[in-house]
């Protein structure tokens, strides 16, 4: 098991270069050639409609997908090299939370730690406490997954990808199935974490509110492709029809 | 079918060269223990006092009738330490345990559980394979040694009372004793082992393999049972053939 080192506080910020990734499943194109740059410490959003690639672009960032071409970089090196992902410390918050059912809520947190025995037992449970009240949780170390609320799951698995104080963090819909005000909570989190630990974001998300609220620098993903990047300002005053016809979907009564 | 032997071979092999962490995981392992234990001691035990019963019962009247009645201690014995007793009790863990556990892995497969392990650097071989392979392994072989026993009891008890046998508690075990050695008893025992390793690896890999949603996962455990009960048989075989030729 790799030796992970949880002692700086203040992390080296990650810096990720996407380069021309292609992936298909069964014959369906789904990346057609993604070229992306996220600088490091920023905080840079992914929008685009349902089935247009997004997660699986994440998934691809973090390992759990190997791109049949193209290549993605950390820090100007290929993670797909031996040993490099674990290389660097990165945490995913996933669309489902995926917490383990079989856990408590304060050892889903602290299962970083223990698992690497990173901490004795008394400290993880202090860190637990602590990343549990930054999200508005605390005291419910002892409750299961299940009991919890679709919203409260999600804090829960930030504060666990808090936990690894990680030097990229990637956001799976960070606020779906959150109401308005709890997304904003969510959003300040976002903003908080980078203020403390000058982390590199990736959120990927349909909800546009937050993607401009809290991000650098948004980037839209459409049928595989990435057809804009640049400031939240820059898209909103984009003319091309696929962004504003994304921007403005509006019930016709 | 090759490509799942390949691919469970290989799952075979990587929790092997992971048994090193085995001792660091021991609070899964013993709640696995406990999980399996409880879930399957009392049933193992009416089992076998059952297939003991029904073996002397096959037997007795047939070896009484041509005045054999001496030898049916070392006939149950023997059948019940050699075959019945692991090839029973290895079907039973099969479908009670590693249903189970394709269940469980396959809706942590599912629900992006093991995906989210893999995120924090936790090798789900590590974190999931190797304590209950583990487990198992420690589980099965003693269950066994309570399912050779309670079956030559389950036989002691049918001769002793059937009235077509009336054969002896201490005439059954006498016959019993000079028969069987401890040699087969660690026979029985040493192809549980094997057996429990096919379990353990055959449901752990369904699991991890697991695609879909609910109905994936029901697949999953059918095919654990299934591909678990075809190999074990399979297995039996030459692995009695083996040991055969070792006597």
């Amino acid at each position: 098991m790799n030796e992970i080192s949880t002692t700086e506080t203040k992390t080296h910020a990650l810096g990720v270069d996407i380069q021309g990734l292609q992936k298909s499943f069964n014959g369906h194109v789904v990346l057609n050639g993604i070229n992306l740059t996220v600088k490091p410490g920023e905080i840079f959003a992914i929008i685009g409609p349902s089935g247009s690639g997004k997660s699986v672009l994440l998934k691809h960032i973090i390992g759990l997908e190997k791109p049949d071409s193209g290549d993605i970089l950390f820090n100007h090196r290929s993670i797909q090299s031996e040993g490099a992902l674990e290389k660097y410390r990165l945490a995913m918050v996933f669309q489902s939370s995926a917490l383990l059912n079989s856990l408590t809520v304060g050892e889903n947190v602290g299962l970083f730690l223990s698992e690497h025995r990173l901490k004795p037992p008394s400290e993880i449970r202090r860190i637990v406490a602590e990343k549990l009240a930054v999200v508005g949780l605390e005291g419910l170390e002892g409750r299961a997954p299940s009991e919890l609320s679709g919203g409260m799951k999600k804090r829960v698995a930030i504060a666990r990808a808090l936990v690894i104080e990680p030097q990229l963090i990637l956001y799976d819909e960070p606020t779906s199935e959150l109401d308005p005000l709890m997304a904003v909570t969510v959003g300040h989190e976002i903003l908080k974490l980078r203020r403390k630990t000058n982390v590199t974001s990736i959120l990927v998300t349909h909800d546009q509110h937050l993607a401009f609220g809290v991000s650098d620098r948004v980037a839209m993903i459409h049928e595989g492709k990435i057809i804009f990047t640049g400031e939240p300002a820059q898209m909103k005053n984009s003319e091309n029809p696929v962004i504003q016809k994304f921007l403005n979907a509006k019930f016709n009564s | 079918m090759f490509q799942n032997i390949g691919e469970m071979l290989t799952l075979f092999w990587r929790t092997l060269k992971s048994a090193g962490i085995t001792w660091r995981q021991r609070r899964k392992i013993a709640d696995q223990l406990f999980d399996i234990g409880n879930a399957s001691l009392l049933m193992a035990c009416i089992l076998s006092l059952f297939i003991g019963g029904v073996l002397a019962l096959q037997t007795g009247p047939m070896l009484v009738e041509r005045g054999l009645a001496s030898v049916i201690g070392g006939i149950v014995g023997m059948s019940m330490c050699k075959e019945l007793a692991p090839v029973m009790m290895a079907i039973l863990i099969a479908g009670r345990i590693g249903s189970a556990m394709a269940a469980e892995i396959g809706s942590m497969r599912v629900y992006q559980e093991i995906d989210a392990l893999q995120t924090m650097n936790i090798n789900p071989i590590h974190y999931l394979v190797v304590p209950r392979v583990a487990a198992i392994s420690i589980a099965l072989p003693a269950l066994v040694i309570f399912a050779i026993l309670t079956g030559w009891l389950g036989g002691a008890l049918v001769c002793a009372f059937n009235n077509e046998i009336s054969l002896s508690f201490q005439g059954y075990f006498n016959n019993l004793k000079d028969v069987v050695g401890m040699g087969d008893v660690l026979n029985g025992i040493f192809k549980s082992f094997v057996f429990s390793l096919i379990i353990g690896v055959v449901s752990c890999h369904q699991g991890l393999t697991t695609i879909g949603g609910p109905r994936g996962i029901g697949r999953s455990v059918t095919k654990a049972v299934v591909n678990s009960i075809v190999l074990i048989l399979i297995l039996d075989y030459f692995l009695t053939r083996s040991l055969l030729y070792l006597e």
